[in-house]
């Protein structure tokens, strides 16, 4: 397996993974700090070393509509973008996964405004947490290479068909130089492969109709699918990881642990906070306090069982947010690891049931029902999971 | 110019059992336009009447690949079909074979939300024709003023009250928007001059960039009306010069049809429910202002196409 070591910024490794991917279409839109990305990309496409049509569209808005009609029209598509370029894709990004498509986004964090920041924090790509895409994060340069090569295999698996996202920090990754390697080109095009759209809409011969209108009698069920799909990634994520880990000699999974072992007090956070946090720990450790980090990979699809199997022997967790939900509760992050922890230890028994999408009716009787059927498994009657869709065709 | 026989051999794109209202005009600008190419169609569209009436999952009207996301970015969706085109076919991935894209968007999406994204798809000259099918305001939604609505039309949001009656303002003129980009190919038509509408489609179909066809689309609803007189509200939009018919190629104006004999503005007004309030005594300067309007664009259209 060939490879080089050198030095380069977030930046320059995640448009060095494009032009290695050479994806058919990308179409984007200039923002600090991600524009250095298309920037490079765009020497590459004038000097002929890439086979992609660039789109430079007019706003982030039309940049993802680009890149929605390009890969309906059966293109490998990619684009980068970060902060209020994400916040102005958002409207954009629900309808990229609700069609199904496995777009690619390098998305390099920053603040959203206001006030009006250029730096990084994970305020933008956690707007988008809701919205159907896969979310990785990257601790360096080398991580958001590996990361970008993967996410090709993982929205293109037919099991996801997902678009999906691997973000750097601003500034912090994007702009400082770190050694890392890169791989040869035919390592990587072996190891992505070839996209092969199942229903290219360029194919006129067998014309599809591509976002049609659902009422309430479909609704439900596509997006129900949707979710399927990434409650599949998770599987597709760690068989993607351990496949390059073979190839390239880094394995990946949903996170990283670090000193956590034997750890009594453990930081959980995401992206190149780990990197200052591993050197927290080591200097804890010296302390003698028993410190261990745990560095979450991937926000979408939340491995929320895994966290909580892992961490569950820790009984001190610092989680560290970069963003804030503004919910009055914590950050993102905090909350939906509470949420994974609570279920093993809390006496309380909360269930989920998802109802209602598109406008599906939920009726009196339908409530009593769910209700009455908590309490009879609680009473040692027919088990129930924990979280399920009411009232949707499976 | 392909002759009535011919077009009527060819397969219709958009079929018969759509939910278009009766006397809608947006599935004829659809079929006119669509059947003037004699090569393959990828249609997007932006939401509106045309999207939703057709495209009831698990139903389809369309039998060409039709492609919709959203309301805004018809031009940047069709950008992004046709640059997969270009690049596939240049790579060798699909069969090299001439494919039309066509976008088709409402006065909504076009003139108002979806405006920036289709000024960017012109600038960066994408193959592709933009379609307007302009029935003058938000119809989808319930009747509201777009930048497309007549001055003095009565919408859901410029109703007739004591004070205010109806739209204040004129009427965004698109068509030379589109001219400003310096793009090959612009045209406005309606689609009860279907020879005129059928040759300025066969003629965007035959060159490359981008074009744009603004077509007016009488909606019965919006604008009330029979439903059995959509045609004829399009006669007397032509007529009355409110809707002139003109073609832009590379820059020079050329008028494609004049009227024997124009008529009044009143014409075209009377037969909508949306002008009646303009004919109460009061708001006679109104239709005075209007019809001064209608003449001072009709003779500087008159004016560019003698340059």
């Amino acid at each position: 397996m060939g490879k080089t070591r050198m030095a380069k910024t977030g930046n320059e490794a995640m448009a060095e993974a494009i032009r290695q991917i050479n994806p058919d279409v990308v179409a984007a839109y200039p923002i600090t700090p991600a524009t250095e990305v298309m920037q490079i990309f765009a020497t590459y496409v004038a000097d002929g070393l890439v086979d992609t049509e660039l789109v430079p569209t007019e706003s982030e808005h039309s940049a993802m509509s680009a890149a929605i009609g390009s890969q309906i029209a059966g293109a490998r598509t990619m684009t980068a973008t970060s902060s209020q370029g994400l916040a102005l894709m958002y409207e954009m990004l629900y309808i990229a996964a609700g069609l199904r498509l496995p777009l690619i986004m390098a998305e390099v964090n920053r603040a959203l405004s206001a006030p009006i920041n250029i730096h990084c924090d994970h305020s933008d790509t956690m707007g988008g947490r809701d919205a159907g895409w896969i979310q990785i994060f990257s601790e360096n340069s080398q991580e958001a290479y590996d990361n970008l090569i993967q996410a090709v295999r993982i929205a293109e698996h037919r099991d996801v068909l997902l678009p999906i996202m691997v973000t750097t920090d601003g500034f912090i990754i994007s702009h400082a130089m770190e050694a890392m390697e890169i791989y040869n080109d035919k390592d990587v095009r072996d190891f992505i492969g070839t996209y092969k759209p199942l229903q290219p809409a360029l194919d006129y011969r067998k014309p599809i109709t591509v976002g049609a209108i659902d009422f309430v009698d479909y609704y439900f069920e596509h997006r129900r699918a949707v979710a399927q799909a990434m409650t599949n990634a998770k599987d597709v994520i760690l068989e993607v990881g351990r496949e390059f880990g073979r190839k390239f000699g880094q394995e990946y999974g949903f996170y990283e642990a670090y000193k956590l072992d034997d750890a009594e007090v453990a930081m959980v956070c995401l992206g190149s906070t780990a990197g200052t946090g591993k050197d927290a720990i080591d200097n804890l450790r010296k302390r003698g306090i028993k410190a261990g980090l745990l560095k979450l990979r991937v926000f979408r699809p939340f491995p929320a069982e895994e966290l909580a199997a892992r961490l569950s022997g820790v009984s001190q967790i610092c989680v560290l947010d970069r963003s804030d939900a503004l919910a009055a509760t914590g950050g993102p992050l905090f909350t939906e690891l509470l949420a994974a922890m609570y279920e093993d230890r809390s006496e309380h028994k909360i269930i989920n049931r998802i109802y209602g999408l598109g406008g599906r009716d939920i009726k009196v009787e339908e409530i009593e029902e769910l209700l009455s059927a908590q309490v009879s498994a609680a009473a040692g009657g027919k088990s129930i999971d924990r979280i399920a869709y009411h009232g949707v065709r499976e | 110019m392909s002759n009535l026989k011919q077009l009527a051999t060819r397969r219709a794109p958009l079929c018969g059992g759509h939910r278009a209202c009766a006397g809608c005009s947006a599935p004829n600008v659809v079929r006119q336009v669509l059947m003037a190419s004699a090569d393959p169609v990828v249609v997007g569209s932006a939401t509106g009447c045309l999207e939703v009436t057709t495209t009831i999952f698990p139903y389809s009207a369309w039998n060409v690949p039709f492609v919709h996301s959203a309301f805004e970015n018809a031009g940047a969706s069709v950008s992004g079909i046709e640059a997969a085109y270009k690049s596939l076919k240049k790579q060798g991935k699909i069969a090299d074979e001439k494919i039309n894209f066509v976008a088709f968007g409402g006065d909504g999406g076009t003139y108002d939300i979806g405006f920036q994204s289709l000024s960017g798809a012109m600038e960066r000259g994408h193959n592709l024709l933009y379609v307007c099918y302009d029935n003058g305001a938000y119809m989808n939604t319930g009747i509201q003023r777009s930048s497309a609505t007549p001055r003095g039309a009565m919408t859901t949001t410029s109703p007739v009250g004591k004070v205010v009656q109806g739209k204040q303002q004129q009427r965004k003129d698109l068509t030379a928007c589109m001219v400003a980009h310096e793009i090959p190919y612009v045209a406005q038509t309606t689609p009860a001059h279907w020879r005129d509408l059928n040759a300025k489609a066969e003629y965007a179909f035959s060159i490359d960039g981008p074009k744009f066809m603004n077509v007016l689309a009488p909606c019965r609803l919006g604008w009330g009306f029979p439903m059995e007189l959509t045609m004829e509200m399009c006669r007397l939009a032509a007529d009355t010069c409110f809707w002139p018919l003109y073609e832009v190629v590379d820059g020079q104006y050329k008028l494609t049809y004049t009227p024997r004999e124009k008529k009044p503005i009143e014409d075209f007004l009377k037969l909508q429910t949306r002008f009646r309030h303009l004919f109460r005594p009061e708001n006679e300067h109104v239709i005075a202002e209007i019809q001064q309007e209608v003449d001072r664009k009709w003779e500087r259209l008159q004016k560019l196409c003698t340059l």
